[in-house]
């Protein structure tokens, strides 16, 4: 499940979650209260929890700042920094889960905090019929980590900021957009985890996603077409807009890919181009065609049909009444040798890669971050575990997947970047479009749907070229594909090399009731999947 | 203090907030809640919390120059912070050129929706309603996952041309989805109330069991257009994105589904079969909404669609103000009126078609039509000869709301459900579609 991205219209935004108060621009640069002393609340949080018999505690100290902006065409809507902070703590007493949170950060505040967290535990295990079972970890004593930002966004005034996107803008508007919304994003997580184990760790993460929506209409034929931006969401600081050239991935027709570095203005030039050019592109016809999908497009499939699918908490039924299960059960993980995809197809998962969303140095139970494969040569190998469910697919130590989304949430299982493996051997875009005689070239996250047990898919993109005996043969609307999960990664047949390699992020993805949103990278090249159905979405009300 | 002030509190509160005020305008909203909820999942219960929120908003403007500022906690100290914060921000502020000054004081028509009976809901009544659930599920053998959410408190505004409104409200929603053991089966049961009294947790554990139990055995239909009838839940995910795009601006603009050729828009013009009524009323009693909007507009009975016509659309205080019309603020609640059938006369008078009780996943594939895709879920059948004769797989959809309303065969008796998408509540009839468009199969269960 994705949260909904940026539509047109202010309607949208009470969707994009902001939590905690707002405070001025400079707030966000005070230092908090330092690792000594959140180390000493913690204590306060262990202790009491233990005497009021918890087996177990874990406590997350946490500062959430948010900083948002919001444009369109020559006007800033909003401009939003919140921050939040708390405690959240989470104890097993009578082997059954219990948690609690306050913005109450005194000791005795905390104190209570703890005791109400133990109540509900003993209140809740009358329904529990195993106590849960940890997997080992041990204490990692004091240790700190922070994403490698080059610039903290924070850091850098709005005015700057707002320039930029009314640069975004008004480039859109002189190269044939009719209306422009652009926005800023800047997430920086403080938080400090302790837990009875003995580690007590601090980490400061930084997150980052610019993004705008270009539309062009054409009134006198009640007509509009949209583009969005072609950026990635990324665990980067200010840096990421830099646009440096060498980070540039040069593509046909104009289209440009950008890795760890994203040029906003050029992508907002390019974008009210190829609006306008989407106005008359050749509407699809509905059959079978050879994909060649980008990976700012193809993460969202990663996320959706391999990425969801995987986390054990959806294996096990815990999802069951909202995202739903899963059609990667255990029996066809335990076979050995369920045919997920083609050999081609390695994905990994991992907490580790720089410049990614989901890169920590320990997850919100305190488990240092790895890598480890989920699909290896075509072949489900594993899935995403936390510290209670790794017995359960005979793993001694979790995968390091548990988050929450801010100090007052339940941390759970989340999705890890799911990224899959560039080819081994030397392929270009252009090589790879070379050998397709009836395709389509996807560009672009569009519109997404999967079932609950993550078979069937239906993805749309921004941008659509038809390939016509290996040559790119013009602009096609309407365009989007369905598949069944299986039966998609089976029919994948080449992909790029490294040099083509990028990460896709969704920012705001949703799970869980109470709702929670969490962030996540999915890294590819360009590939290509064969005989895929296309439909046309052309419609007339 | 209690987090959810009375209206006499709140009005307190906001006087001091407005009497700190240095701006040429100022206006003021607060808003309290208290929430609860437990979760289960395989038969046991997963998670549960409570949060208490509270967030005071004023907006100072000095000229068209406007600042925003929040806080959460309403010491005197932070009351006067905020008030200053927001007042600094309008000074740096560039003009908003969309800014309209704050309304004179608006009389506000009644609505209740806060009921002692959901206010008083505890973990123990949360538990117990659960108990209840997994007392069905454990004993015939199913699996239960399901979650329980309530929520209390209010929202106020004041503003310094003397506007003052208040509005309590509660609500409850529950939602269970109950499978077979071994998997082939899947039912569901969601229910929204605001007053707790009406919610039977025994029952709708019941629907959703026989739902499970039935869709056992699922025959693959070959995809294509059919009649379905479409139980409320499953008509609510696809209606909401027609109520979600009725802003008068997009269509001005050129980029709504309300759009048309010449730069014109739909208004007043039919664009569903003649016995689609749609309209939004705060005071529904069976389902409340604030009788004002957040800027304190008064938000009473209004037509969206009659008779299938466009009758209004909303407008902003600015759009409005531009084009001369009267301000519509978006509603509280929207309603669409149903028709006399009863579920039984539909399925009866069906020769061919599909039952469908729930959709999910829905995507807006083309704003243009309004264009959704999606799927069915959790029990999905087929009627031949006015009788259900078995369950079906999962279809994926490819369908526009403003299509199938063109469509509609026959409307039902209207009922509360909640929008498994957006989980906002609403009173919807189930209805009979033909033509219903179906563009794949999903071995989903």
């Amino acid at each position: 499940m994705q949260m909904s991205g940026m539509g047109i219209g202010a309607m949208m935004l009470p969707q994009i979650p902001v939590t905690g108060s707002s405070i001025n621009e400079l707030q966000l640069l005070e230092p908090w209260i330092d690792a000594a002393a959140k180390k000493k609340l913690t204590e306060v949080a262990l202790n009491a929890a233990k005497s009021k018999g918890a087996s177990y505690t874990d406590v997350r100290i946490g500062r959430y700042l948010q900083q948002y902006l919001f444009t369109r065409e020559k006007q800033v809507q909003n401009i939003v920094n919140a921050e939040s902070y708390g405690i959240g703590i989470r104890v097993i007493a009578n082997g059954t889960w219990g948690f609690s949170a306050t913005s109450d950060v005194t000791p005795d505040g905390i104190a209570k905090c703890a005791e109400t967290a133990v109540a509900i535990a003993k209140a809740n295990s009358k329904f529990q019929k195993e106590p849960v079972e940890l997997a080992l970890q041990k204490g990692v004593g004091d240790k700190t980590w922070k994403t490698p930002i080059v610039k903290n966004a924070f850091e850098i005034p709005s005015r700057e900021k707002i320039d930029l996107l009314m640069n975004v803008n008004g480039k859109a508007m002189e190269n044939g957009a009719s209306f422009v919304t652009s926005n800023l994003f800047f997430v920086n997580e403080q938080k400090y985890f302790a837990s009875s184990d003995g580690s007590f760790i601090d980490q400061d993460i930084h997150r980052i996603w610019p993004t705008f929506t270009v539309t062009v209409t054409d009134k006198a034929a009640g007509k509009f077409k949209t583009r969005d931006a072609i950026s990635s969401p990324m665990g980067m600081g200010y840096e990421y807009l830099d646009g440096i050239a060498s980070e540039k991935i040069a593509g046909p027709n104009g289209l440009v890919g950008y890795r760890n570095s994203y040029d906003m203005v050029e992508d907002a030039i390019v974008a009210a181009k190829q609006a306008k050019e989407k106005m008359t592109a050749k509407s699809v016809q509905a059959g079978k065609y050879d994909l060649v999908l980008d990976p700012n497009h193809l993460g969202l499939t990663i996320h959706e049909s391999v990425g969801h699918p995987t986390e054990l908490d959806r294996v096990l039924g815990y999802e069951a009444n909202y995202a739903g299960t899963s059609f990667a059960t255990l029996d066809k993980w335990q076979s050995k040798n369920f045919a997920y995809g083609s050999k081609l197809v390695n994905i990994v998962a991992d907490k580790t890669q720089a410049h990614t969303l989901g890169a920590v140095g320990f997850d919100d139970e305190g488990v240092p971050c790895k890598e480890w494969d989920i699909i290896k040569d075509g072949i489900l190998v594993n899935y995403q575990a936390i510290r209670d469910q790794a017995k359960i697919i005979g793993e001694k130590e979790s995968h390091g997947c548990c988050y929450a989304d801010n100090w007052s949430s339940v941390q759970f299982q989340r999705m890890p970047n799911i990224s899959l493996k560039p080819g081994t051997e030397k392929r270009s875009v252009m090589d790879m479009i070379k050998g397709v005689e009836k395709g389509i070239y996807i560009i672009g996250r569009g519109s997404y749907s999967i079932d609950q047990q993550r078979y069937n898919f239906q993805f749309g993109g921004q941008v659509f070229y038809e390939i016509k005996n290996g040559e790119l043969a013009g602009m096609l609307d309407d365009v989007a594909y369905q598949s069944n999960t299986q039966e998609f990664w089976n029919s994948c047949t080449q992909l790029c090399d490294k040099d083509d390699y990028r990460t896709f992020g969704s920012f705001f993805d949703g799970k869980g009731q109470p709702g929670q949103v969490s962030a996540v990278s999915h890294g590819s090249s360009t590939t290509r999947f064969d005989g895929v159905n296309v439909i046309n979405t052309g419609r007339k009300i | 203090m209690s987090i959810i002030l009375s209206e006499s509190e709140a009005k307190a509160l906001l006087q001091k907030v407005l009497s700190y005020s240095k701006a040429d305008e100022c206006e003021v909203n607060i808003l309290g809640e208290e929430r609860g909820n437990i979760r289960y999942a395989r038969n046991e219960v997963s998670t549960s919390g409570s949060l208490i929120n509270q967030n005071l908003s004023v907006q100072s403007a000095f000229g068209k120059k406007v600042g925003v500022a929040t806080i959460d906690e309403f010491s005197d100290e932070s009351l006067q912070k905020v008030v200053r914060r927001s007042e600094e921000l309008a000074q740096l502020a560039p003009e908003n050129p969309e800014y309209i000054s704050v309304l004179e004081p608006q009389t506000y028509q009644k609505s209740q929706g806060y009921f002692e009976s959901t206010a008083a809901i505890n973990a123990n009544f949360r538990a117990s309603a659960v108990g209840n659930s997994l007392d069905i599920t454990r004993s015939e053998n199913l699996t239960a996952a399901g979650f329980l959410d309530n929520q209390k408190g209010y929202s106020a505004m004041m503003n310094s041309k003397g506007l003052f409104a208040y509005y309590p409200s509660t609500g409850v929603n529950f939602s269970l989805t109950v499978r077979t053991p071994d998997g082939t089966g899947s039912g569901y049961v969601a229910r929204g109330y605001s007053d707790a009294k009406k919610l039977d947790t025994t029952a709708a554990t019941k629907i959703a069991v026989q739902k499970s139990k039935g869709s056992v055995g699922a025959k693959a239909l070959e995809p294509g257009k059919y009649t379905v009838i479409l139980e409320p839940t499953a008509a609510a995910v696809l209606l909401e994105n027609i109520f979600f795009n009725f802003d008068a601006r997009s269509a001005d603009e050129g980029r709504s589904f309300l759009s048309k050729p010449g730069g014109k828009t739909k208004l007043n013009e039919k664009i569903v079969d003649e016995r689609v009524n749609i309209y939004s009323d705060p005071s529904h009693p069976d389902l409340p909404g604030s009788p004002w909007s957040g800027e304190g507009l008064p938000i009473n009975k209004m037509n969206w669609i009659e008779k299938g016509v466009v009758k209004n659309m909303v407008y902003s205080r600015y759009w409005a103000q531009k084009n001369n019309v009267k301000p519509v603020p978006f509603p509280s609640n929207v309603i669409m009126e149903g028709g006399t059938a009863t579920m039984e006369e539909m399925i009866k008078s069906t020769k061919q078609g599909i039952l469908v009780t729930k959709l999910w996943y829905i995507r807006e594939v083309d704003p243009q039509t309004l264009l959704l895709t999606g799927l069915t879920r959790d029990g999905t059948f087929y009627i031949e000869n006015g009788v259900i004769k078995h369950p079906v797989k999962n279809f994926r959809f490819n369908e526009s709301p403003v299509i199938m309303l063109n469509n509609l065969e026959t409307l039902g008796k209207a009922e509360r459900v909640v929008s498994t998408e957006s989980e906002r509540n609403y009173l919807i009839p189930p209805m009979k579609i033909r033509e219903f468009t179906f563009s794949s199969l999903s071995d989903a269960v």
